[in-house]
């Protein structure tokens, strides 16, 4: 568990996206695949028609072909043309032909080779460079002697045929855009309510309380319920595994606390008791010692605190005046001691959000550092105002920090060069800074004037 | 190869000269440098007025206008279809079929009744009927005819009176007279009851309604059928000899119709003056451009009679049939 910035998971492509995509695709091919099947099966409709009414006029332009005195005569029905009158006044072609000899009509007008000389053909072709559809036909006359083919062909533009199509065609793209539309409102209908779950699950999951670490009982769709299993395992064992890591600082502190403090308290008798001078000052450093490990056995283990919970703070109202005072009636007897003055320049309240115990922890070791590097008959202030952003900031007296060192000192067991004769780990600047960046603030370090060291807590 | 060449010369000649033109005028604009050239059944005096106002708004084109018989200028039209840019006729199944064989190209942009026009391409802007004309003073002492049926009754009641005075057109020379006549074939079976009866009464045959109206007017016939009542209405100066009966049984109406060439190198011009045509004569009936019914005159009333403009009016104009219904109109009205 690091400070926090990979929290994020890697996105790789969008599910609804994929969705969209996918459902708009299918209703696009789907239309697409509708409108060309209206336009052929309308055209085929229409060329059928066609088809009949130029059938019907060969028919009658057949029917009445007969064999009078040994000569074939065709006496055309008015209705054999006026029948193929068009919308777009479509022009008509025609030839009657006896046996292969032209009879009346267009002499260029191609007859089709035909397979069957009994049924009518149908066929599309050119005629004066236009396009045409032609029916043609034929009937065998019988005279006296004679058996004579009468072959009739009848041709017409497309024109009207063609004006149909452009109208079925834009009529079948309106239904085809509409049905589009209509599919796609489902589309989007249908995705967000299958999101929809995935969603909730979501929100319910990142609304939980750092410590909430139950198991998620809410019903949800079958397709999901690996996933919330898998969920509910995991945040099981994470929650086995914070009880285990508490545990386990709680019980360090108090093995390495607590022998720590017995063997002290040994020395300090064994010093009351001894007088040669050589043994006291041996059991001096030992005492000298045994603080040391002390503590920094203490701040390894706030460090370490700090980092388990920084990842899941408990945020709670804070008054940093209260706070900032109540450190300094506590610590007021400990700087008595070393002849130093603590003084608070406060605002009347100061109110925060944050983790007490770990906004606790960070003040205590800035003001234990101070108290370190403060040269007797000297004097630290502390500051708590709330502009312009809420902060806490600790000034001392001492030698400050080396300047080409600040960068570096909120490192993990860094320590300045002038701090070689002060008992410390080097551990203090590192939990007050991880505190601030768990908090969303920073600590910056700098020196007074002076030249005593000020550090200040931002939130 | 000299030969040839005489040959081919005279060949042309010949082709040249195969129409007879009735008249020929060449109407001069203000400022006249592009000729249309116009090929019409229209006598030059009924259709001067348009060609006049034409050349008022557009000065600078001359129209070449040729007057032939409607039959004459079918046939020309076909063999010469670059010789000419706007074709008038009032033969409609012949213009319908020029139309439909591909020698009239469309006009786009008129706004013009769709029973009026075929394909964009052909246009008819008069609406003019076949009527029964007489000679008003043979008709004095005589029932004056109403219909077909009353027609055959008294020429049968009085046949010295008619026997050589009867006029009608001569169907295989003039286009609109085989027009009227199959129209009239169509619609009823008094037709040949008449054909019947104007034939035993030695009837004769005129190429042209005018030339029967002179007739009529100088007492040379008593009556004739089929002939145009609006030609012998726009007659003034035999307003008072003639009358103009329009028959109450079917007055058969054609349209006169006009269509731009295919292949006129004049297109615009061409256009320009079919719109003239066009649109004088339909949106403004009143116009006094052309002595002739507009197409609104009927509108109303017997919209049915007017001869359609489909496919079904080159039905006659197929060789068989024509020939068919010739020898029958023949043995009707030439006998012995």
């Amino acid at each position: 568990m690091s400070k926090g910035q990979s929290k994020a998971g890697v996105a790789a492509g969008s599910l609804r996206n994929r969705l969209v995509i996918t459902l708009i695709g299918v209703a696009a091919v789907l239309t697409l695949l509708f409108y060309f099947v209206i336009r052929a099966y309308a055209a085929q409709i229409a060329l059928q028609s066609q088809d009949n009414i130029l059938g019907a006029s060969v028919t009658a332009m057949l029917d009445a072909a007969i064999i009078r005195e040994g000569v074939v005569k065709v006496d055309l029905p008015y209705a054999a043309f006026s029948m193929l009158n068009t919308e777009s006044d479509d022009r008509v072609f025609y030839a009657i032909y006896e046996n292969n000899s032209l009879l009346s009509g267009y002499t260029d007008l191609p007859l089709p080779q035909r397979e069957s000389r009994m049924s009518s053909t149908y066929r599309s072709g050119t005629y004066l460079d236009v396009p045409i559809r032609q029916v043609t036909a034929s009937r065998v006359l019988v005279g006296a002697d004679t058996r004579t083919r009468i072959t009739a062909t009848v041709a017409q533009t497309q024109d009207s045929l063609s004006g149909t199509l452009q109208r079925i065609a834009r009529n079948a793209a309106l239904y085809g855009a509409g049905f589009f539309s209509l599919a796609v409102l489902l589309a989007i209908w249908a995705i967000s309510s299958t999101i929809g779950p995935l969603k909730r699950l979501t929100e319910s999951v990142a609304r939980r309380g750092p410590q909430d670490l139950s198991p998620i009982v809410k019903p949800v769709p079958t397709e999901m319920v690996p996933l919330v299993s898998s969920l509910n395992q995991l945040m099981q064992r994470l929650d086995e595994s914070f009880t285990q890591s508490e545990d386990f600082i709680a019980e360090a502190a108090h093995r390495v606390r607590t022998p720590l403090a017995t063997v002290r308290s040994h020395a300090e008798i064994t010093l009351q008791r001894v007088d040669k001078e050589e043994n006291r000052q041996a059991l001096r450093s030992m005492i000298r010692a045994i603080d040391e490990s002390s503590r920094a056995a203490g701040q390894l283990l706030d460090h370490a605190m700090i980092t388990f919970r920084a990842n899941q703070l408990d945020y709670q109202p804070i008054d940093l005046v209260a706070l900032a005072r109540e450190f300094v009636r506590r610590l007021t007897p400990l700087a008595d001691m070393k002849d130093i003055e603590l003084r608070l320049s406060t605002d009347e309240t100061v109110m925060v959000s944050g983790d007490a115990i770990l906004i606790q922890n960070a003040v205590r070791n800035l003001i234990d550092n101070a108290l370190k590097y403060s040269p007797s008959e000297s004097a630290i202030v502390i500051q708590v105002y709330a502009t312009p952003a809420p902060h806490l900031s600790i000034t001392d007296e001492g030698a400050g920090f080396p300047d080409d060192e600040i960068g570096m000192l909120t490192g993990r067991f860094a320590r300045g060069k002038n701090a070689a004769g002060t008992i410390g780990s080097g551990l203090g600047l590192t939990i007050a800074q991880d505190v601030a960046a768990a908090h969303g603030g920073t600590l910056s370090i700098g020196n007074t004037k002076e030249g005593g060291a000020c550090v200040t807590f931002w939130f | 190869m000299r030969y040839i060449l005489v040959l081919m010369l005279l060949f042309w000649a010949a082709q040249v000269q195969a129409v007879e033109w009735e008249d020929q005028q060449l109407f001069k604009g203000q400022s006249g440098a592009r000729t249309l050239r116009v090929i019409s059944s229209t006598d030059t005096a009924i259709f001067a007025p348009v060609i006049e106002s034409f050349l008022q708004s557009n000065p600078s084109l001359n129209i070449d206008y040729k007057v032939a018989i409607s039959a004459d200028i079918y046939s020309e039209f076909r063999k010469n279809p670059d010789q000419y840019d706007v074709v008038v006729s009032s033969a409609m199944d012949l213009q319908l079929k020029l139309v439909n064989d591909g020698f009239a190209q469309p006009v786009e942009g008129v706004a013009h009744p769709e029973w009026a026009q075929w394909r964009s391409s052909l246009f008819g802007f008069t609406l003019e009927s076949a009527s029964i004309v007489i000679n008003k003073a043979a008709f004095e002492n005589l029932p004056v005819p109403d219909s077909r049926q009353e027609m055959i009754e008294v020429m049968r009641a009085n046949p010295d009176t008619f026997s050589g005075r009867i006029g009608t057109y001569d169907v295989r020379q003039s286009g609109l007279g085989y027009l009227f006549a199959t129209q009239d074939a169509r619609a009823s079976e008094t037709y040949w009851r008449l054909m019947e009866i104007m034939g035993s009464l030695r009837t004769r045959l005129y190429c042209c309604s005018g030339a029967m109206i002179d007739d009529l007017a100088n007492g040379t016939l008593v009556i004739s059928y089929n002939v145009l009542g609006s030609y012998a209405s726009a007659r003034e100066d035999v307003a008072d000899k003639i009358e103009v009966i329009l028959p109450s049984d079917f007055p058969n109406t054609m349209m006169r119709t006009a269509l731009v060439a295919s292949k006129t190198l004049n297109s615009g011009a061409a256009t320009l003056f079919m719109r003239h045509l066009i649109s004088s004569r339909w949106s403004n009936p009143d116009s006094e451009n052309i002595p002739l019914p507009p197409l609104t005159t009927f509108q109303d009333n017997s919209q049915q009679s007017i001869i359609a403009l489909n496919p079904g009016l080159m039905v006659f104009l197929d060789d068989m049939k024509r020939k068919t219904f010739i020898d029958e109109w023949e043995s009707a009205i030439i006998q012995p």
